[in-house]
């Protein structure tokens, strides 16, 4: 026996693939009710009564022969890797759609196990469903299973386990077709076996030549040096077209539904009310599509969304505050003065203790995602926005990459993959950055907060729908500049409402968690250190006046409320200046320039330089500067009287629109397979950002 | 080029909610999509009904095979039907 035994979850998307590796690994992958979430080969071993198996979970695909880039790396997996076992996962709920996908699979002659997924959504509907039958026409064992809740998984490693210690049956199971096809297909398969003699079983052939009947374009290629092969299949296939009066795909197609269709009729009854079903999904699209309060329904969902991430987050965070106070004040007062002093509470409990107060909302925000993601909300906004997104050259399924991006830019720009068309999906890719991110987040609450505490809640949602509009007139410009034509067409399948297990959701919630937390302790605790080195270096600055000798003469004189006033003057005037002068202070001036019509001071232009490396340490480098500047007085309270309103948009416009930190360059080029497009991405987010903060506070200098 | 009677073929984007239509066949010179349409169920003899069309009357969900599938207009006009009324 091989070891370990290659054993692939294969069906269609969304049919629970993923949950099912999950259940027999012990993976934690990601699961969500849409179709397409996994969009690559991941694989695992497991030990099963002695047998080591190697599960692959591969993303879902409709057919074999399918020539759609998104279902491409199933397809090619099937042709290119021959795993030892196939386990064939079918959402039972569905048997007459993803029978189709069965039938092929019996072609490849691979050892097969059926499962029946989503057995507890069939039970609900009062469906029964006769395996035994069902296993004696497909040719395989068939399993039934809960992945959600785990049921069948032991029975269906079982299966796998017997089946890797047993040699496959010798005379698979074969599908017959009508008299014409069977012809064709026959004459096919003798003229391939005329030209590889030997080499092919019988099995083989037969696939190959119904393969190379349906037009599959991989196959053919393959063939492309026998001329005469190829001639045979064209006329063959017109010769069916003409009989039929259909293209020979279609013929094929047709049988494998008709085969599933008999078999279902027999194997397959219902009990009791048919409509019962998916009733509920039915009751909540009345709401969530109806024609007039879905598109408002929508926005009025993102908006308690965000809401609620900023006023609910409010209450932990004022926690986390405290205990960053109760701890600075600890360490301020036990360290003994002098650099280290000043290294950690101005630099290290500053950047690290300003950003980590913001974690209770990003908790919050991925609670939201799961929600919206786990339930099959998302498809529905998909569909709902096609139109409007139709109008901007975009595709509805382009808001789900999108709204992942409200978490991180990165598994956005790779969840592009469920867009079939390559520009379409090069354009998606391209405005993937505008999304508004988590790491983006704390700047606008601290902004929000600071500037427009009574509405902040519905600032930090515009500054969101900015992102979705920024992405819109990105997609209407690129559609310009990028050559070629995206018509791709709008094909969604929607899944029934699903309930997301408490488990899953409270999982994404912890993952966001140690994720926020690695950053802070991670880019976030070397920001830090490293803005309060170039803030505090070089250390012998010549003044522009000798504030030493001005301040002594000061101290002399006697006490007066007008001695106070002139000393911190004084004080925080040579602060400024050392400040002005430091690494920091001189590089951010030289760019400084650059972003005066904006109104940005240095330290701005500070924080903007430092959040290329990751967003959050916008924040950080603003705790350091004010920290050492202005010692413990309140950030929010420092921001509010360093500059107006206005700038505070125009920041904030700034900080949402421009270039992609390095992660999301780095996937760029990756997935778009050239860096140019990751530097385009880079120049273009940074001209877009400058110009619509320049309008930002010209219009807003005018208004508030 | 136009063929008789082309203006009397009945497409899927005509269906209305209390019809049930009938594939005919698929009308496309985009294999890929034509193959793609196949492989979700939508060959000829399949029966069809209008589920909802989304706000502004496009997409729409179709609910063929025992699931819902969203389809353009666009698309959904390349797609022959004959109408049963149900
Ligand atoms: N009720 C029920 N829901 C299930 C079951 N298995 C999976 N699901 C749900 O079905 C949805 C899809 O599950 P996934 O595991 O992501 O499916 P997939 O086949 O990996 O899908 P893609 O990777 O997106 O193509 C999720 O919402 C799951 O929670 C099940 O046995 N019962
Ligand atoms: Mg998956």
């Amino acid at each position: 026996m091989k070891s370990p035994v290659t054993v692939a979850l294969v069906g269609n998307p969304n049919a629970g693939s993923t949950s099912l590796f999950n259940a027999l690994t012990g993976a934690q992958s990601a699961v969500a009710n849409y179709p397409r979430v996994t969009t690559s080969l991941t694989a695992r071993e497991v030990t099963h009564r002695g047998v080591t198996l190697r599960i692959v979970d591969v993303p879902g695909f409709f057919s074999t022969s399918s020539q759609s880039p998104e279902e491409k790396v199933g397809c090619d997996y099937i042709h290119g890797e021959e795993p030892d076992i196939i386990v064939n996962v079918l959402d039972a709920g569905h048997l007459d759609r993803s029978l189709f996908l069965t039938t092929q699979l019996i072609e490849t002659g691979l050892p097969r196990i059926t499962v029946l997924n989503m057995m507890d959504e069939v039970r609900r509907a009062g469906i029964r469903i006769d395996t035994a039958l069902l296993a004696s026409a497909l040719g395989s064992p068939v399993v039934e299973t809960c992945a959600l809740k785990k049921e069948g998984i032991d029975a269906l490693l079982d299966a796998v386990a017997a089946m890797a210690s047993t040699t496959p049956a010798a005379a698979p199971l074969r599908l017959h077709y009508d008299s014409h096809l069977e012809g064709a297909i026959e004459r096919v398969q003798q003229h391939l076996s005329k030209l590889h003699p030997q080499e092919l079983s019988p099995v083989r052939s037969r696939w190959l030549a119904i393969k190379m009947l349906e037009g599959d374009d991989e196959v053919l290629r393959h063939e492309s040096n026998h001329v005469e092969l190829v001639e045979e299949i064209k006329g063959e296939q017109t010769a069916l077209a003409h009989e039929h009066d259909e293209d020979t795909a279609g013929l094929l197609a047709s049988a494998r539904f008709a085969f599933a269709n008999g078999l279902l009729r027999e194997a397959r009854q219902q009990e009791g009310d048919p409509t019962a079903g998916f009733k509920l999904t039915r009751i909540l699209d009345d709401f969530f599509l109806n024609r007039t309060l879905g598109l408002p329904l929508l926005l009025g969902i993102l908006w308690v969304m965000f809401e609620t991430t900023f006023s609910l987050g409010a209450i932990p965070t004022d926690w986390i505050k405290a205990g960053v106070e109760v701890s600075t004040e600890l360490v301020d007062k036990t360290l003994p003065e002098g650099m280290f002093h000043d290294l950690v509470v101005n630099g290290v409990m500053a950047g690290v203790g300003g950003t980590i107060v913001f974690l209770p909302n990003i908790v919050i925000l991925f609670f939201f995602m799961a929600i919206l993601s786990g339930t099959g909300y998302l498809a529905r906004a998909s569909f709902l926005m096609d139109r409007v997104m139709h109008h901007f050259g975009l595709h509805g399924t382009t808001l789900i990459p999108m709204v992942a991006g409200f978490g991180c830019n990165v598994p956005a720009v790779m969840a592009t993959r469920v867009i079939t068309n390559k520009r379409a999906r090069l354009i998606a890719m391209l405005i993937a950055p505008f999304m508004n991110c988590s790491a983006r987040l704390p700047v606008f609450i601290l902004f929000a907060g600071a500037f427009f505490t009574d509405i902040a809640g519905t600032v930090v949602f515009a500054m969101y729908m900015l992102s979705l509009v920024a992405a819109m007139l990105s997609a209407v410009l690129l559609n310009r500049i990028i050559p070629g034509s995206g018509g791709d067409a709008f094909v969604m399948e929607l899944p029934p409402y699903r309930l997301p297990t408490l488990h899953s959701v409270l999982h994404h919630m912890w993952d966001s968690a140690q994720g926020f937390v690695a950053k802070v302790t991670g880019v976030i605790l070397v920001g830090s250190i490293v803005i309060w080195f170039l803030q505090e270096f070089p250390r012998d600055i010549t003044y522009s006046q000798d504030f030493e000798t001005v301040i002594a003469e000061q101290t002399a004189l006697p006490d007066s409320p007008e001695k106070e006033t002139a000393l911190k003057t004084l004080k925080s005037a040579q602060a400024q200046e050392k400040l002005e002068k430091s690494y920091l202070g001189r590089s951010a001036i030289a760019v400084a320039p650059l972003f005066e019509p904006l109104g940005f001071s240095w330290r701005d232009s500070a924080a903007i330089m430092t959040g290329f490396v990751a967003k959050e340490v916008v924040v950080a480098t603003y705790a350091v500067i004010y920290a050492q500047e202005k010692g413990s007085e309140e950030l929010t309270e420092t921001l509010k009287n360093a500059m107006p309103p206005a700038t505070a948009i125009a920041f904030m416009i700034f900080t949402l629109l421009y270039a992609p930190c390095l992660s999301t360059i780095a996937i760029i080029g990756k997935e778009a397979q050239s860096w140019r497009w990751a530097g385009f991405s880079v120049a273009y987010s940074l001209t877009f950002a400058w110009l619509l903060a320049l309008a930002a506070s010209r219009i807003g200098g005018t208004f508030l | 080029m136009k063929q008789y009677g082309q203006i009397d073929k009945v497409t899927l984007a005509d269906l209305r909610p209390d019809q049930q239509g009938e594939i005919v066949k698929i009308e496309t010179e985009d294999g890929v999509f034509k193959r793609r349409m196949q492989s979700l169920g939508v060959v000829s003899g399949a029966a069809v009904t209008l589920d909802r069309s989304a706000p502004l009357g496009d997409p729409r969900i179709y609910s063929l095979m025992g699931y819902s599938l969203g389809l353009r207009n666009a698309e959904a006009r390349q797609i022959h039907i004959r109408i049963c009324i149900k």
